[in-house]
């Protein structure tokens, strides 16, 4: 960790246990405000685990410690921690049929921001958001998730992300399922939320996403930990040798 | 309407048979227990016409004949102590009990819920009026220069005993099931509706505006006729918990919808716990008729109800949608009935059920066709929510179809409120209960939209209620 800036999101000696299996084997990351890291690692390493892991998924046991703007939040429930400020994008979006995407978004917004916020200006706001990410503002009264595409989901986490505006977002393989044309308003809508200052890391499979939203940090992921960490060109090396020529990390000892 | 009522010469006897006394004595409040001097009496203090009188015995009789039903919850059936039961009360005497009678929990629910001063003492059994008068006043005016007929049970069969005894026991003679047979034998109350050829009733009718007490009773009867090509929405209840020190509600009610007719019945009800809630509920409707219930059952020990459609003239249409909210201790037996008689003849049954804590949903549907009934379409949805470890539920969906060309449809699902739903609302930053309520209020959604706005409303600030607290 850089001893000038407090990170803006940090976990160390990170292992998670699904029951008695061990996922993650032991994970330190310091991600410094305005930085963009990736994740990327074969499926099945474990990084989607971490990611869900470190937004306190019950059925998941975490060890090790989590902070958010240097506060500890290792503890917190996941609602709690999304109140300070960290955001998952979900791998794979879960539907809520009977309740609107517009009914659900303004109850989380409120959650999330500790006030109401009138139905006119919370309405406003959400078609802004909406055009943004090039969607009909139909949509906004459909269940949520209920009978949506691949792309249709992916598109309403990054809406999620854009209108809670999150201090930091683990965006788990937001990517995944996507055209080119989806991708590239996908990725708008991640670089906008970087500008206005959400940290972000990005768990991915491939390289793709990577074309479009420009991380300053690369850590390979495999068999639960990080095995090799490097700049933007490393996401370039993985995508033409694969994974096969990083070696695993050696087992944390004593963390 | 000339016809003489089948049964209007049976019973006469029963003065002299039982030795019923004294006419003059002034008898508000019967005794414990069924008989046929309890019997007699009501339908004395009522000055009811000999007919119906006679028709009161009788129904006695079949009930006191009749086993208890051997299917449902018999163990919960079986401990209903008959003996025990005030089988009427005359509403001045309901008006008897003091507010501080009132259970504190059932107070403090309608604190809760905000309902008025005034309404909360009329739920509560405290007042005989809940004071809506102004509002029901301009109600009135609109119906009366409609012709439409509006009335309580007992002012119905006085007023208009003609149409009272052409359709009463019609839908639901009093052999049809012990409880409709304990109702025919000494109901009191309800509503009577009549809507002339053409008419269409513009607001639903609600027995909130008939303000009077017995619509609150405990075996209210209830018939509406919609004559040809007429329309009408009738709401029963309404979602405020109504406390009754007595144990058993098992209320009668019958719909006919002639030719052309369009009924709609919404009912939201919310007993306080100790209750054992036996309905029966059916409807015909004839050529071209629709009729629609809408049936929402909270509170309760036990709901055995199962609204039917008798589907009679063709190219008739019946719908039941239908949510059951069971709770610790409670158990909702709730279904429909689709009997297509008719060729041509449509249906759709939506049954929603959620189970929480140790609650228990049945649904018991049955859909028939007779053979015959060529080119008939019917749907069944079971929907069915568990939420916590105990949680019930079963389905007992029936289907006795004897014509080869009909389009049968039947879906059952059962989910449980999920980990993965939870987490993800949580992670949006909604609390545990927020996210459950959320659940549970997008799972009855296809029930409350159809409800009106102000019902809508008090339903899932109730469903809030019933939220509150839950563990996982």
């Amino acid at each position: 960790m850089s001893e000038s800036q407090t990170p803006l999101f940090a976990c160390s000696g990170v292992r998670v246990w699904v029951g008695e299996k061990e996922i993650v084997k032991g994970v330190d990351l310091a991600v410094p405000p305005g930085q963009v890291h990736a994740i990327m690692g074969p499926n099945g390493s474990g990084k989607s685990t971490l990611a869900a892991a470190l937004m306190g998924h019950p059925a998941y046991t975490l060890e090790g410690r989590v902070f958010l703007d240097g506060e500890e939040i290792t503890e917190l429930s996941p609602d709690e921690k999304a109140r300070k400020g960290l955001f998952l994008a979900f791998q794979y979006p879960v539907a809520v049929p009977g309740v609107t995407v517009a009914s659900f978004l303004r109850a989380a917004v409120t959650a999330v921001r500790g006030r109401e916020v009138s139905v006119r200006d919370f309405r406003k706001e959400l078609l802004v958001r909406m055009e943004e990410l090039e969607m009909d503002a139909a949509f906004a009264s459909r269940y949520l998730n209920d009978g949506f595409s691949g792309g249709e989901k992916k598109r309403l986490e990054v809406l999620q992300l854009r209108m809670l505006q999150p201090r930091f977002a683990l965006l788990d393989e937001t990517d995944s399922g996507l055209d080119i044309d989806a991708l590239k308003v996908v990725a708008g809508g991640i670089n906008a939320a970087v500008a206005d200052g959400t940290g972000v890391l990005l768990v991915t499979h491939y390289q793709r996403l990577l074309n479009y939203v420009r991380p300053d940090v690369v850590h390979v992921f495999m068999d639960g930990r990080i095995a090799r960490s490097g700049g933007p060109e490393l996401a370039l090396e993985l995508e033409a040798r694969g994974y096969d020529w990083v070696a695993p990390a050696a087992p944390a000892g004593g963390a | 309407m000339s016809a003489p009522h089948p049964l209007a010469d049976l019973g006469q006897d029963y003065v002299e048979r039982y030795g019923f006394h004294d006419p003059e004595q002034a008898v508000f409040k019967a005794p414990k227990g069924l008989s046929h001097e309890v019997v007699e009496m009501i339908s004395r203090i009522k000055n009811e016409p000999e007919w119906m009188r006679a028709f009161r015995h009788k129904a006695l009789d079949i009930f006191l004949a009749k086993p208890m039903p051997t299917w449902g919850n018999t163990e919960m059936l079986e401990s209903i102590n008959f003996d025990e039961i005030t089988y009427y009360l005359r509403s001045t005497e309901k008006s008897g009990r003091s507010w501080d009678e009132v259970p504190e929990n059932i107070k403090r629910t309608f604190d809760r819920l905000g309902i008025p001063e005034a309404e909360r003492k009329f739920l509560a059994g405290v007042t005989a009026q809940y004071e809506s008068e102004v509002v029901y006043h301009s109600v009135k005016e609109e119906l009366t220069r409609q012709g439409v007929i509006f009335l309580d049970m007992d002012s119905g069969l006085r007023e208009h005993p003609d149409i009272v005894k052409r359709f009463f026991g019609t839908v639901i003679p009093p052999a049809d099931n012990k409880f409709a047979a304990l109702n025919s034998a000494v109901w009191s109350g309800g509503s009577f509706i009549y809507v002339p050829p053409h008419t269409e009733v513009a607001i639903p009718l609600q027995a909130y505006f008939r303000i009077n007490a017995e619509n609150m009773g405990q075996f209210e009867r209830t018939l509406i006729i919609a004559d040809e090509g007429s329309k009408v929405h009738y709401i029963e209840g309404c979602t405020a918990p109504v406390y009754s020190s007595n144990s058993l509600h098992a209320a009668v009610v019958e719909l006919v919808a002639l030719k052309n007719a369009r009924i709609r019945y919404t009912t939201i009800q919310n007993w306080s716990t100790n209750v054992y809630n036996l309905v029966t509920k059916r409807a015909v409707a004839h050529e071209g008729a629709t009729v629609e219930w809408v049936d929402g059952n909270l509170g309760s020990r036990l709901t055995m109800k199962y609204p039917a459609v008798i589907l009679k003239g063709e190219r008739a249409h019946g719908e039941v949608l239908s949510i059951a909210f069971a709770g610790p201790g409670q158990h909702q037996d709730a279904g429909a009935k689709m009997i297509h008689l008719a060729p041509n003849t449509t249906s759709q049954i939506t049954s929603k059920s959620i189970s929480k804590d140790g609650g228990r949903a049945t649904y018991r549907g049955l859909v028939k066709v007779r053979k015959g009934a060529k080119g008939c379409k019917t749907t069944v949805e079971c929907d069915a929510l568990l939420i916590g470890d105990n949680a019930r539920t079963d389905t007992y969906p029936t289907m006795e179809v004897d014509e080869d060309e009909v389009r049968v449809e039947h879906e059952a699902r059962v989910s449980k409120l999920g980990d993965e739903q939870l987490f993800y609302l949580r992670s949006r930053g909604l609390s545990e209960d927020a996210a459950r309520l959320m659940i549970v209020n997008g799972f009855i959604e296809p029930f409350v939209k159809e409800l009106p706005m102000e019902y809508a409303v008090e339903l899932n600030r109730l469903i809030a209620l019933e939220m509150e607290g839950s563990v996982g």
